[in-house]
């Protein structure tokens, strides 16, 4: 793994963008370019990153960046992976470009996993980020296929009766690896590091790879904007957020399985899910406990571990 | 009789002085070669030889023959285009503009659902300046499903920033293809370009026509030489967000450059039929020296049309004809310099604008007479939905409304929906 000090000091991702203090996609964003090989070209779809870093005539940028739209920033990576290769074949240029799309959960488990699809399926040669912050934020904070069970967002707010969003977060993982894809990762800012190291196999497989990034938002998981790392590690020590790599269709855990914290220390910390911790709502907890775990023990199953 | 072309020189409007477009007029000064094709092999064969980078398509009827010829051009070695298989037409519409993004020459086809699915993505590609161009095999739009020809699919896309033309024939969808991405490419447009086709009149008619040579082609159209690009040697950001103090400015800046386009379609139309003796322009007219009423269309009617019109000029009767070629950007100036001399004129519409007070033609038409001195009577025509044929019995009837409404001075309705059932 790659250690802090051999990181890169070169900054492609510049700072004066407008992003809330704290913010983990942001995050996501430096230290993803932390792993560029070479010439690289981002396209970015629509959601807070993309409306925060390019405020027109400003750019927080240092490489060629697309946003197109908010659904489609795979098929758009995917024509410019083409004509790269096509005006190479005619010698109008010349060397490798990395290509990265990049899109939120909204872009990426709901609205463009579609496009996510076909870019995939066709086997191009571009890495795809999902930065995950759990809600569309860009729009004021509406649940999306990626909202945990139990949070609260505008579009699932905690009443009376029902507490949170119903169903829980699509297994993205699992949908990108079962395209037979070579490289699938999720990962976490609070273990950057790792995080850094998914991007450039990612970047080095030869074809689609995907790196699945928990990234937390202070403004909708109601955080202190401090705890936005803190948090980050906890969703994955919580067995919440479990992060591993599909190398091959083979599943392999990132961290040694240990045992895992109390999910309720983790929700303490966010209003998004303080509803859970009253007294009413104590089956919705125990069911959401059963789900995480249950859901932990599949992936260590797959990876082929057991529970420590 | 009637005289031939050659006496009316408005801006843009060529006199029309052939058997169709099919036949030279004049001074080819290139090798042509007599072939037949269907419109949909005619578009797929001028995308070929315009040598295009990179075609991301989607197959719907009746647009599919095109991708499947494409196909067979790369299965066979005969380009090296980069063909994406793509997985909708909004992917379709996205590579496109990724690809021109990145610098290459790109053409696509779609018809009907699928250019409604790339509605929201054309006017990125118009906004992000990308000089795609796409064949659009005109069909009608769900509810109830049909497969046929009209024009709803393209109205519905008339206000996405745009140029688009109009072919009557599979010679007119080859050359067009081949003058659009001259027409986008250029410095001073950097536009997309839609190249309509009327669904299976056009699409799937074999006719007989003449290409040019592959060097003919590379001559008039050299490579694309894009004024930016996506590429890491120039570290720029495109598409970011624009807030109310820039975006109208860039708004008006594309306004500007599909108005200014309109000089450009000019240029290369004549420089083509410089080329191969088949003149284009913004539209052709038929007859319209002393014509006192006229009937405009686009597309195949317009043969039909005019060979109506031939006939009641061979009998006395003071008509003429319109072909539009060009519908965005409208050319209001140089069509009200056509038919200023007429006391009415019949505006065929194939699609309903729905709610509106006139099919989008007619509007346009009647929005671009608005505080001129020019007064003629307007009648609009709704025919042809979902492939209802258009026979030259149908045509006669529009001719005799619109002399009649031309000698009494008088409408009795302003908007017709010719043969349906009621
Ligand atoms: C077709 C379309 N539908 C809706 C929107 C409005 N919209 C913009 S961003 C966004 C949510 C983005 O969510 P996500 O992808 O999770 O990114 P985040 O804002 O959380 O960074 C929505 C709904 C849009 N731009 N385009
Ligand atoms: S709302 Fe959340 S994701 Fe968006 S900029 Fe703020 S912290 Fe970042
Ligand atoms: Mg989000």
């Amino acid at each position: 793994m790659v250690a802090p000090k051999d990181l890169p000091l070169q900054e492609l991702y510049a700072p004066g963008h407008r992003l809330c203090a704290g913010c983990g996609p942001s995050i996501s964003v430096r230290m993803a370019l932390k792993a560029a090989r070479g010439p690289t070209v981002v396209v970015n779809s629509t959601g807070c990153v993309e409306v925060s870093t390019t405020i027109f005539p400003y750019t927080a940028w240092r490489i060629p960046w697309v946003h197109a739209l908010f659904e489609n920033t795979p098929a758009v990576a995917s024509g410019l992976e083409y004509a790269y290769e096509a005006l190479e074949k005619r010698g109008a240029r010349k060397g490798k470009v990395d290509i990265i799309a990049l899109g939120g959960d909204g872009g990426t488990f709901d609205i463009g996993i579609q496009a996510l699809s076909g870019m995939l399926e066709r086997g191009h040669d571009i890495v795809y980020i999902c930065y995950d912050n759990e809600a569309y934020m860009n729009t004021g904070i509406q649940r999306s296929g990626a909202t945990p069970r139990g949070a609260a967002t505008t579009t699932s707010p905690a009443g009376k009766v029902i507490p949170g969003k119903r169903g829980g977060k699509k297994d993205l993982a699992a949908i990108c690896a079962g395209h037979g894809i070579k490289y699938t990762a999720t990962a976490s800012i609070g273990f950057f590091t790792d995080y850094i190291d998914k991007v450039r196999k990612a970047i080095e497989v030869d074809g689609p790879a995907v790196v699945h990034v928990l990234a937390p938002c202070p403004l909708g998981w109601r955080s202190s904007p401090a705890d936005t790392i803190k948090l980050a590690k906890m969703a994955v020590q919580t067995g919440i957020f479990p992060i591993y790599e599909v190398v091959d269709g083979k599943y392999r855990m990132s961290l040694k399985p240990g045992k895992l914290l109390p999910v309720e220390e983790y929700f303490k910390l966010q209003g998004r899910f303080s509803h859970l911790l009253r007294p009413e709502f104590k089956e919705e907890l125990e069911e959401i406990n059963r789900e995480i775990e249950g859901n932990y023990r599949r992936i260590l199953g797959l990876a082929g571990e057991q529970v420590a | 009789m009637y005289r031939r072309g050659g006496v009316f020189t408005g801006e843009g409007v060529i006199p029309y002085t052939g058997e169709g477009s099919t036949v030279t007029a004049g001074s080819a000064v290139c090798t042509q070669i007599g072939c037949a094709y269907t419109g949909n092999e005619a578009v797929a064969y001028a995308a070929k030889q315009c040598n295009v980078d990179v075609v991301a398509a989607y197959p719907i009827t009746p647009q599919t023959i095109i991708v499947e010829r494409f196909s067979d051009y790369v299965a066979n070695g005969e380009v090296d285009t980069k063909f994406m298989y793509v997985e909708s037409e909004h992917s379709a519409m996205s590579a496109c503009v990724g690809a021109s993004l990145a610098g290459a020459r790109v053409f696509t086809s779609t018809a009907s659902q699928g250019l409604a699915l790339m509605h929201e993505v054309m006017y990125l590609a118009s906004g992000l300046r990308t000089p795609i161009v796409m064949g659009v095999v005109n069909r009608a739009l769900s509810a109830p499903i049909n497969i046929h020809g009209d024009h709803s699919d393209m109205m519905g896309s008339r206000d996405c920033g745009w140029i688009q033309l109009f072919a009557e024939n599979a010679q007119e969808a080859y050359d067009l293809t081949i003058q659009a991405f001259k027409i986008a490419e250029d410095p001073a447009v950097q536009l997309p370009v839609a190249v309509n086709l009327d669904g299976y009149t056009v699409s799937h008619a074999t006719e007989n026509m003449k290409s040019l040579t592959d060097e003919d082609v590379a001559r008039f159209l050299p490579p694309r030489k894009p004024i930016f690009k996506v590429d890491p040697s120039t570290p720029i950001s495109v598409g970011g967000m624009a807030l109310p103090e820039y975006y109208y400015e860039i708004k008006r800046q594309q306004e500007e450059a599909l108005r200014q386009s309109r000089h450009v379609v000019k240029r290369v139309g004549k420089e083509y039929g410089d080329l191969t003796g088949r003149r284009y322009g913004f539209m052709e007219a038929y007859a319209m020296e002393d014509a006192q009423a006229a009937v405009i269309s686009l597309g195949s009617t317009c043969g039909t049309v005019r060979s109506v019109a031939k006939r009641l000029r061979a009998k006395g009767k003071k008509v003429g004809a319109i072909k539009l070629w060009m519908y965005r950007p409208f050319p209001a100036e140089e069509l009200i310099s056509a038919i200023k001399g007429l006391k009415a004129l019949a505006v065929m519409d194939r699609a309903i604008s729905f709610g509106a007070p006139y099919g989008a033609l007619c509007s346009d038409i009647s929005s671009s007479l608005q505080n001129t001195e020019v007064k003629l009577k307007v009648l609009n025509m709704i025919y042809g939905l979902g492939g209802r044929d258009i026979p030259p019995a149908t045509v006669e009837r529009v001719y005799r409304d619109v002399l009649q409404a031309a000698r009494t001075g008088k409408v009795e309705e302003r908007v017709m929906f010719l043969d349906v059932r009621e």
